[in-house]
């Protein structure tokens, strides 16, 4: 804040005296050290490392846990199975595991780390034109105008909702994440187990992670039953590590799968969770006009765009620097206006939304 | 950001008027796309013509970006054979593509928008939302 005060001044100070730098001192001073960043003033509920390059949610207590699961099984049977594994079948088993286990833990932090696509909120002038707009729109009733806009997207009614924080429309598909406290782009679910909403920007570091993770459990699952089998054969059971393993493999296997075959449906369908839960296109809703307009009607074609299509950039721009005439201080006063506002209908899609996917998967 | 100097002054010197914005056209999908309406605001400083022309170079710019086909299905293909470590390394053609969008709006400025007191702001720095459009209040300073 001080930084900006500063700011305001300066044009002024630089046009009219010669600058004299021994007078100027003190104002050099606070503005040297050096020029802050987007990130440092982002007004969503993030955290940020190495200097802006990495987000998380600010509430990621559960990331260590999956990790610390993940590094512990597959541990576990590096020591235990695989060295009866490897002397009584092939060298390709730990091999195949260790290929897994790197892309699991990539694609897991790559999920965590990753802008999900967040949306920056609205700049007060275009937060002001959209006022306008509204009022423009309705009439003088005793009512305000309803805060919403009805598009047509493919030939399909959309109704858009205003985001009371981020000062905006949504556009299509995106929904107001309360627990990071933005607005994401193609919003799948909050992840509490990788940390991080899962948006349109991660969401295939996200679906390759489960899919690469219910292969790592089944294959490890695999085979320590293998070596249990084979080792009851040869003598009695015995190995404490072999049981930790096989319960966390259990229990997480079941999971796993549905998850992924979840969202493989999902992929396959070019939904999010989000609109699955809601029940946004099923056909309970219209009868006529039915259906996800944003799917291209060919399973093949909906994966290819949904994991392999163009990578959309970043909008945050969270590692540029903040324009010197331009003061942050918009924003955050815009999220103390309205808290009971923001409540309404944002509040359903954090949590709630991954206990219903645990649920049902 | 990267404006040169002459448009720097524009931004420093003469007021704002007013700004104007160009919302998202979603009838096709979420693929970026900016309406071609022309708005009533900009009647007075620019022609029509001229102004639905720069839109829709920058929806076609966006189109490319967002084109789906064989060659970006391989690249997200290879990214995710390598568990996507290749983006933190390789630059996207999505990437690419706003660089040129960048280069295009800083031309138009510089050749048609800052002499009518006019200055068009890239789509990135506004969430690929809008096109936002500052009238500026002085013509004299841009025209010189």
């Amino acid at each position: 804040m001080k930084n900006c005060e500063y700011q305001q001044i300066d044009p002024r100070a630089l046009g009219t005296p010669a600058s004299t730098p021994a007078s100027t001192l003190p104002h050099p001073r606070k503005e040297l050290p050096h020029p802050r960043r987007k990130w440092e003033v982002f007004p969503g509920k993030n955290r940020f490392y190495c200097n802006g390059r990495i987000i998380v949610a600010r509430q990621c207590g559960v990331l260590p846990l999956t990790l610390s699961l993940i590094v512990l099984t597959t541990t576990l049977f590096f020591t235990f199975d695989c060295p009866f594994l490897v002397a009584h079948l092939t060298v390709c088993i730990p091999v195949i595991a260790g290929v897994l286990f790197l892309f699991v833990i990539i694609t897991l932090l790559r999920t965590s780390f990753t802008d999900p696509g967040i949306l920056p909120r609205a700049l007060p002038e275009e937060a002001a034109d959209i006022e306008r707009q509204i009022d423009n729109c309705g009439s003088a009733t005793y009512r305000p105008p309803p805060r919403t806009k009805e598009i047509l997207i493919n030939g399909q009614l959309v109704k858009l909702k205003y985001c009371f924080t981020c000062k905006m429309f949504r556009p299509p598909r995106t929904s107001h994440c309360s627990l990071c406290d933005n607005c994401v782009e193609r919003f799948d679910h909050h992840c509490p187990w990788v940390g991080n909403c899962v948006g349109k920007r991660n969401y295939r570091f996200f679906y390759t992670f489960i899919v690469s993770l219910s292969f790592l459990t089944s294959f490890i699952f695999g085979c320590v039953i293998t070596h249990l089998t084979l080792r009851s054969q040869v003598l009695n059971l015995n190995g404490s590590g072999n049981v930790v393993e096989l319960v966390v493999c259990f229990f997480s296997i079941w999971s796993i799968l549905g998850l992924s075959g979840f969202h493989t449906y999902l992929v396959a369908s070019n939904l999010t969770t989000n609109e699955d839960i809601k029940g946004s296109w099923s056909s309970k809703r219209g009868v006529e006009e039915s259906g996800n307009p944003y799917s291209y009607n060919s399973i093949f074609t909906n994966c290819c765009v949904v994991l392999c299509g163009p990578m959309p950039p970043s909008l945050i721009d969270r590692r540029g620097f903040l324009p010197p005439d331009v003061i942050p201080q918009t924003v955050t006063s815009e999220t103390e206006l309205h808290p009971f506002m923001t409540k309404n209908d944002t509040n359903m899609e954090g949590n709630c939304q991954e206990f219903a996917v645990s649920c049902t998967a | 950001m990267a404006e040169t100097h002459s448009l720097q002054d524009l931004r420093q010197q003469a007021t704002v008027a007013s700004k104007v914005f160009v919302q998202r056209d979603y009838t096709s999908g979420t693929i970026c796309k900016f309406q071609t309406k022309f708005p009533t605001e900009l009647e007075t400083r620019i022609d029509k013509q001229q102004f639905e022309e720069t839109i829709q170079t920058l929806n076609n710019l966006y189109a490319e970006a967002e084109k789906l086909g064989g060659k970006s299905y391989l690249e997200g293909c290879l990214a995710c054979l390598t568990a996507y470590t290749i983006f933190l390394c390789m630059e996207t053609h999505y990437e690419k593509v706003l660089k040129k969008i960048a280069k295009y709006i800083q031309e138009q400025n510089e050749k048609i928008y800052a002499p009518l007191g006019l200055l068009l702001t890239d789509p990135i720095e506004r969430g690929l939302r809008v096109v936002e459009i500052t009238i500026f209040e002085d013509r004299s300073i841009g025209s010189r």
